[in-house]
């Protein structure tokens, strides 16, 4: 068999030409098309969803020396689907207050632009849904929809908890999407395109050593942890502090509606997982991709599937930031970091060094970069401890 | 590139359409018994004191703006960017003018310790 | 002709959601009807094939400015304060100061000689707007740096919490 053709467009052309053969019209043809494509992409979204939940689960089990789910099917990988049967049959209750038309619209539009991040990521070489010149922005856009969505839901439920998470939302989701953005502009600027499909052809140099993990290692570990902090993950999960808040923007939500909130939630972070994997560990790039190009779906999943099992791990081990050292972080820390990584990486680029050399140079920035910015973090929380040491050590009085 | 738009167009109308169509099923199947204890505001089990709103900190509201204004720069830095490979080292120093100018503000944030939680 | 149908599904829809923006009672559906609005406006530039406008349209109407506003509704108006009225006594002057003001703005763009092509729309529109911003467009460019400066500024000045 020739392995050469084990790719996913031609599934695409097969159809293309199935269709052309039933002598349609090409408009009509390309409507079929497009809808069958974004059916393909909602259901790919919602059977990944379920296997994503269970993943974590099972996971966040081992971590903390439990065993997980084990009771529903082999391994318990059917108990998510006994979840969503659960809350499918589950009553709706609505606190008798609340603004009607907000309250049902903010579930639809959480799940809505998560579902919309899908179009712009590509799962092999052109396998994308639509490859838009501005992919990049397309996926900030329809972030931006998101944190609209918890305010809609904190807003409407007319409750004191939600109220407050909405409130975190606008301190967390917006100040982290700056870093978030900054990191991911330092890849457009070294590829020059904003295509998601191109950026990941861009990193498939010598043999791996091309991802911009190694040569912009920084702008990855900035990127990372804004993710972390855009998909409300631990540390980062103030929005919905169980012992302070309850859960947050999404307290009064029960039934269906709550699974939609649950749903885009780890749709999320397997999409911002997905993000980091295209724009920083080469996307579908791996040994033998131009031979056989359906290997780069298993690439592609299994890089995202690692970003989010990093994701799931971190949040697993690590305690919740306090909200101002939450914001200090973000905004003394990150955004200025990001700033000069911008600045420095513009500057060697114009440089316009011999290949292998170029990518040396970014990386001792980066590091250098890392390094200096950890120095100057270590000691202002030394001279915090210091401070606080002060100010709590009673003075013994002299005898 | 109008045909890329229209598979996004169509997945929209799919990704809005589809959690009012479950949401629907579901109260098809679902129970509906509301009482008014069950549908008074979940504070954990207390009664509610007094008006859901209260008055919050400012605070919030200035990193709102802050994030604005960086939004706006971001996206001034995004067709620079692009056209990076294009454009002379002049124009580098352009844009470094232009970071320059924002992370002044951020500095002035910083002094005026605007950025603290109190 | 698929193109006009959803242009004018899309208009209508935009001047629905601008009509609700106007004459919504609740402060917070006002602002919510203004994000339906800026979408559709997003949604126009994208017939119009300029994707960069549009993507600019939702990150800072939608993601930055009308966050703003429902947020600035959040903190200083209650839920419960359910009837602002958005209709009071000068409702009728304003309706026909609106009606003056189109039809000022309809005469004077059907008056304006617009240049336009039949050329496709060059596929790398944004690199060039980029090498402009930094090339012809410098001056500007500059000064929308020292403005946004000037604005965070003034936003620290006004929203910073004053102690004693």
């Amino acid at each position: 068999m020739d392995l050469s053709s084990l790719d996913l467009r031609a599934i695409g052309a097969w159809f293309h030409n199935l269709l052309m053969g039933t002598g349609m019209s090409a408009m009509l043809v390309q409507f079929i098309e497009s809808l069958v494509g974004a059916l393909l992409l909602l259901i790919f979204g919602l059977t990944l969803v379920i296997f994503l939940i269970w993943l974590e689960r099972k996971l966040a089990g081992r971590i903390q020396d439990r065993l997980g789910p084990n009771r529903v099917g082999p391994y318990g990988l059917m108990q998510t689907m006994a979840d969503a049967l659960k809350l499918l049959t589950k009553e709706d209750v609505t606190p008798f207050d609340a603004d009607r038309v907000t309250y049902n619209l903010a579930p639809a539009l959480a799940v809505f632009h998560v579902i919309m991040a899908l179009a712009v990521i590509p799962f092999a070489d052109q396998v994308i849904a639509a490859d838009i010149n501005v992919g990049v922005l397309y996926l900030m856009a329809v972030g931006a929809i998101g944190s609209m969505a918890a305010l809609m839901a904190g807003w409407a439920s007319n409750n004191k908890y939600a109220l407050i998470g909405g409130f975190r939302v606008v301190a967390q989701l917006l100040s982290y999407e700056i870093p978030l953005v900054l990191a991911m502009l330092i890849p457009v600027l070294v590829t020059g395109t904003m295509r998601m499909n191109g950026l990941a052809r861009a990193q498939g140099d010598y043999l791996g050593l091309g991802w911009f993990v190694w040569t912009l290692p920084l702008a990855f570990i900035i990127f990372f942890i804004a993710s972390l902090a855009e998909v409300e993950r631990a540390p980062f999960d103030l929005l919905e502090a169980e012992s302070e808040i309850v859960a947050g923007y999404n307290i009064e939500y029960s039934g269906m509606k709550f699974a939609w909130f649950f749903l885009a939630f780890f749709m999320n972070s397997w999409v911002l997982a997905a993000i980091g994997a295209t724009i920083f560990l080469g996307g579908w790039q791996g040994p033998f991709v131009d031979q056989i190009p359906a290997l780069g779906v298993i690439y592609f999943f299994a890089k995202s599937l690692f970003l989010f099992v990093v994701q799931a791990w971190v949040r697993t081990t690590f305690p919740r930031l306090r909200i101002d050292q939450m914001m200090s972080f973000c905004w003394k820390f990150l955004v200025p970091m990001a700033l000069v990584l911008f600045g420095f990486v513009a500057i060697i680029l114009k440089l316009h060094l011999p290949s292998p050399w170029e990518g040396i140079i970014l990386l001792l920035s980066n590091v250098a970069i890392l390094l200096v910015g950890l120095s100057f973090l270590g000691r202002s929380q030394r001279k915090a401890v210091y401070a606080s040491k002060r100010a709590f050590t009673p003075t013994i009085p002299r005898m | 590139m109008l045909q890329q738009y229209g598979l996004i167009g169509l997945l929209a109308l799919i990704a809005i359409a589809f959690p009012f169509v479950t949401v629907g099923f579901t109260w098809l199947i679902r129970p509906k018994r509301p009482d008014p204890i069950k549908n008074s505001t979940y504070e954990c089990g207390l009664e509610t004191i007094g008006d859901t709103w209260v008055q919050f900190r400012a605070q919030y509201y200035l990193f709102a703006l802050i994030f604005v204004v960086f939004d706006i720069e971001a996206m001034f830095l995004f067709p620079f960017a692009v056209a990076f490979n294009s454009v002379g080292l002049f124009a580098v120093i352009e844009a470094i003018l232009f970071i320059v100018m924002l992370a002044m503000g951020l500095v002035y944030a910083w002094k005026k310790k605007a950025m603290e939680w109190q | 002709m698929v193109q006009q149908v959803v242009f004018i599904l899309i208009a209508i829809f935009t001047l629905g959601m601008a009509l609700g923006t106007v004459i919504s009672r609740k402060l917070f559906h006002a602002a919510l009807f203004l994000v339906g609005t800026f979408a559709g406006v997003a949604i126009l530039y994208v017939l119009l094939e300029a994707e960069f406008l549009a993507v600019s349209q939702v990150i800072v109407y939608i993601g930055a400015i009308a966050t703003l506003i429902v947020f600035a509704i959040m903190l200083s108006r209650s839920m419960m304060d359910k009837e602002s009225g958005a209709v009071n006594k000068q409702w009728w002057a304003a309706a026909g100061g609106s009606v003056l003001l189109f039809a000022a703005l309809a005469l004077l763009l059907s008056k304006v000689p617009f240049a336009t092509t039949s050329a496709a729309v060059p596929d790398d529109t944004i690199a060039k707007i980029g090498s402009q911003f930094v090339g012809v467009y410098v001056i500007p460019f500059e000064v929308v740096s020292v403005l946004l400066l000037v604005a965070m500024i003034g936003a620290i000045m006004l929203a910073r919490e004053r102690h004693g």
